[in-house]
């Protein structure tokens, strides 16, 4: 019967335009779009359109209080070439996130792919000691512990007894130090959501694929890997490259817990410090969401590159 | 096929000494790298005072103690705002957060995923390169609209926005799409049922693992979130931002403090606990296509 209708439509969409056809079965559905309705009015109220609203206001000087003026491409000018700390947020992003990003990712598909052969009860296990760290709120303040500037944290009084340093060190208080240990906990905290796709992915590669695999000749496990295993999970690779791309680029919150705002010397600040400082302290809300913009560029760039280089799997 | 052997209910092949050897050793150098910290948290909020301040710091507890957890207590039982209030708070934004998101993005994940309508298939693409923006990123202009409709200072500032978030929708909406199969809604719709009635009474009942999913991510980011630029109401601020004030305050409070971490690190990593396999299954539809 369906069968039926479907070839009756067919030949009825052939008889209307485009548009008409669009109009009936936007009424045949209407109740699709009833069920959409609550999520994207939300969605678009406080996603949608403060992207598309930065993107407005990121061509006037709106500080909240005076009526805005447009000022065209002035504040994309004033921040490439008129704020050294926007460069050097700019640089601190990009180290942090060509470090942290890929890191992160290779080091979420190896330990699921390290764990995917252990029983399911230790895989659990497992599963929690590297999963937990990201959930668990505050706890990455134990590194400020660890790390702290009196002789009571861990690596101070180590490097003490050992007689490495004879007076403690700042933490994350040095220029030097600030940059790599937030790295460090930025990477204690990475395995997430593209962790847990991964041990997924790889749990739900038919076994039949190995086996047909080892009669084709694939002689190791690292043939197995890039010949069967990756091919096999690429959209599990496609969605945890975006969610770590999203991750290793947003992040700033961990970094002023840990070093303050501003960190010493802007050792560790990043455009998202940046857009925090004019935004929500100087409100300058016009420059700031300059500095969005920017920041969405990057991402949609990144996002676009790891595309590429994902469609390389396998070949 | 003679170099094809069984190993845990698997065929695997040609896996040597040396590799195994070596996969495990960077195994167990990352999990202690992950779990040495999350381990040295407990330790701290069991030791007491004299042990705290100890030279060189220990990694194990001789005298291990409940103190830290009482005098979190009671120095939460001397904040201005009654602590009860900070913790319904948190516990009212964090269920009605969890369960609008669970209804409104089901219902929306059901539509994009088993109904085909103009504009669906668009709609999913936005929420799924949404997937990128990162929230602070949109923080400055969600301040704006939200004092435009006058939700700052109120809780809607923190639930609205959270029943509507694109990881949500696109985990749903994939798990949907491969597990709920459609001659399953079809015969449903041949019996004469609404399109709402199969969604509620055919689908949801089919993606429970999903739904348990996305009540964990809702609820573990309504839980860990601190203060608020929407919120500036002391009777109206989060467990996590009082927990903050309470600990901010310097050597004396350092056992409190981390008797805190650990309460409030508990209960995500619990509930994550119980729900792991159903998450894991979920996951197992995450991936994004073409």
């Amino acid at each position: 019967m369906s069968s039926k209708t479907a070839q009756k439509k067919a030949v009825a969409r052939k008889d209307m335009s485009r548009a008409q056809w669009t109009w009936k079965e936007m009424k045949r559905n209407w109740v699709a779009y009833v069920m959409v309705a609550p999520f994207m009015l939300i969605f678009s109220c406080f996603t949608v359109l403060p992207v598309l609203l930065s993107i407005v206001i990121s061509f006037t000087d709106f500080n909240l209080l005076q009526m805005p003026n447009i000022v065209g491409l002035d504040n994309y000018i004033r921040l490439f070439l008129d704020d050294d700390i926007f460069i050097t947020a700019a640089k601190n992003t990009f180290i942090f996130a060509a470090i942290v990003g890929p890191a992160s990712y290779f080091m979420s598909l190896m330990v699921a792919w390290f764990i995917n052969e252990l029983s399911p009860k230790i895989r659990a296990v497992v599963t929690l000691i590297f999963y937990a760290p990201s959930i668990a709120g505050q706890a990455y303040l134990v590194w400020a512990t660890l790390f702290s500037s009196d002789a009571y944290g861990w690596a101070n009084a180590w490097l003490m007894k050992l007689g490495v340093i004879t007076k403690e060190i700042a933490w994350f208080e040095t220029k030097e130090y600030v940059m790599p240990l937030c790295i460090v906990v930025a990477l204690w905290t990475s395995l997430g959501t593209s962790f847990l796709s991964f041990i997924a992915g790889l749990q739900g590669i038919d076994k039949a694929q190995y086996e047909a695999g080892a009669v084709d000749g694939i002689k190791n496990r690292w043939q197995e890997l890039w010949y069967v295993t990756l091919p096999n999970m690429k959209p599990q690779l496609m969605f945890g490259a975006v969610m770590s791309i999203t991750g290793s680029f947003g992040f700033g919150g961990i970094v002023t817990a840990l070093c303050g705002f501003p960190s010493v010397d802007y050792a560790a600040h990043t455009i998202v410090h940046h857009l925090e400082d004019y935004g929500g302290q100087r409100f300058e809300i016009g420059y700031s969401s300059t500095i969005a913009v920017v920041l969405f560029v990057i991402m949609i760039g990144a996002n676009a590159l790891v595309k590429k280089v994902l469609s390389k799997v396998g070949s | 096929m003679a170099k094809l052997r069984t190993r845990k209910h698997k065929v695997v092949l040609a896996r040597s000494r040396g590799g195994d050897a070596g996969i495990t050793f960077v195994l167990v150098i990352l999990g202690a790298f992950m779990f040495i910290p999350m381990y040295y948290v407990v330790i701290q909020s069991l030791k007491p005072l004299d042990e705290l301040w100890m030279f060189p710091p220990r990694f194990y507890v001789s005298n291990p103690t409940g103190k830290n957890f009482k005098d979190l207590f009671s120095l939460m039982s001397g904040s201005l705002v009654p602590f009860s209030r900070y913790i319904f708070n948190t516990v009212f934004t964090s269920v009605a957060g969890t369960f609008g998101n669970l209804f409104f993005s089901s219902l929306a994940a059901y539509a994009m995923a088993k109904i085909k309508f103009p504009g669906g298939k668009g709609m999913f693409k936005l929420v799924r390169t949404s997937l990128m923006f990162h929230q602070t990123v949109t923080a400055v202009c969600c301040f704006i609209l939200m004092s435009a409709f006058q939700m700052i200072d109120t809780y809607w500032a923190i639930i609205v926005p959270a029943w509507a978030t694109s990881l949500g929708l696109y985990l749903m909406k994939q798990f949907m799409e491969s597990s709920v199969t459609d001659a399953v809604l079809e015969s449903s719709r041949l019996d004469g049922a609404s399109e709402l009635r199969t969604f509620w009474v055919i689908a949801m009942p089919m993606v429970k693992p999903a739904w348990l999913t996305l009540i964990i991510y809702s609820f573990q980011d309504l839980w860990n979130k601190g203060a608020s630029v929407y919120i500036h109401s002391e009777q109206l601020k989060s467990l996590n931002y009082a927990i903050q004030q309470i600990t901010a305050g310097g050597i004396k409070r350092a056992g409190a403090s981390a008797a805190a971490t650990v309460v409030m690190m508990m209960v995500p990593i619990l509930v994550f606990v119980i729900s792991q396999s159903n998450i894991i299954e979920t996951m197992g539809s995450s991936g994004m296509k073409d």
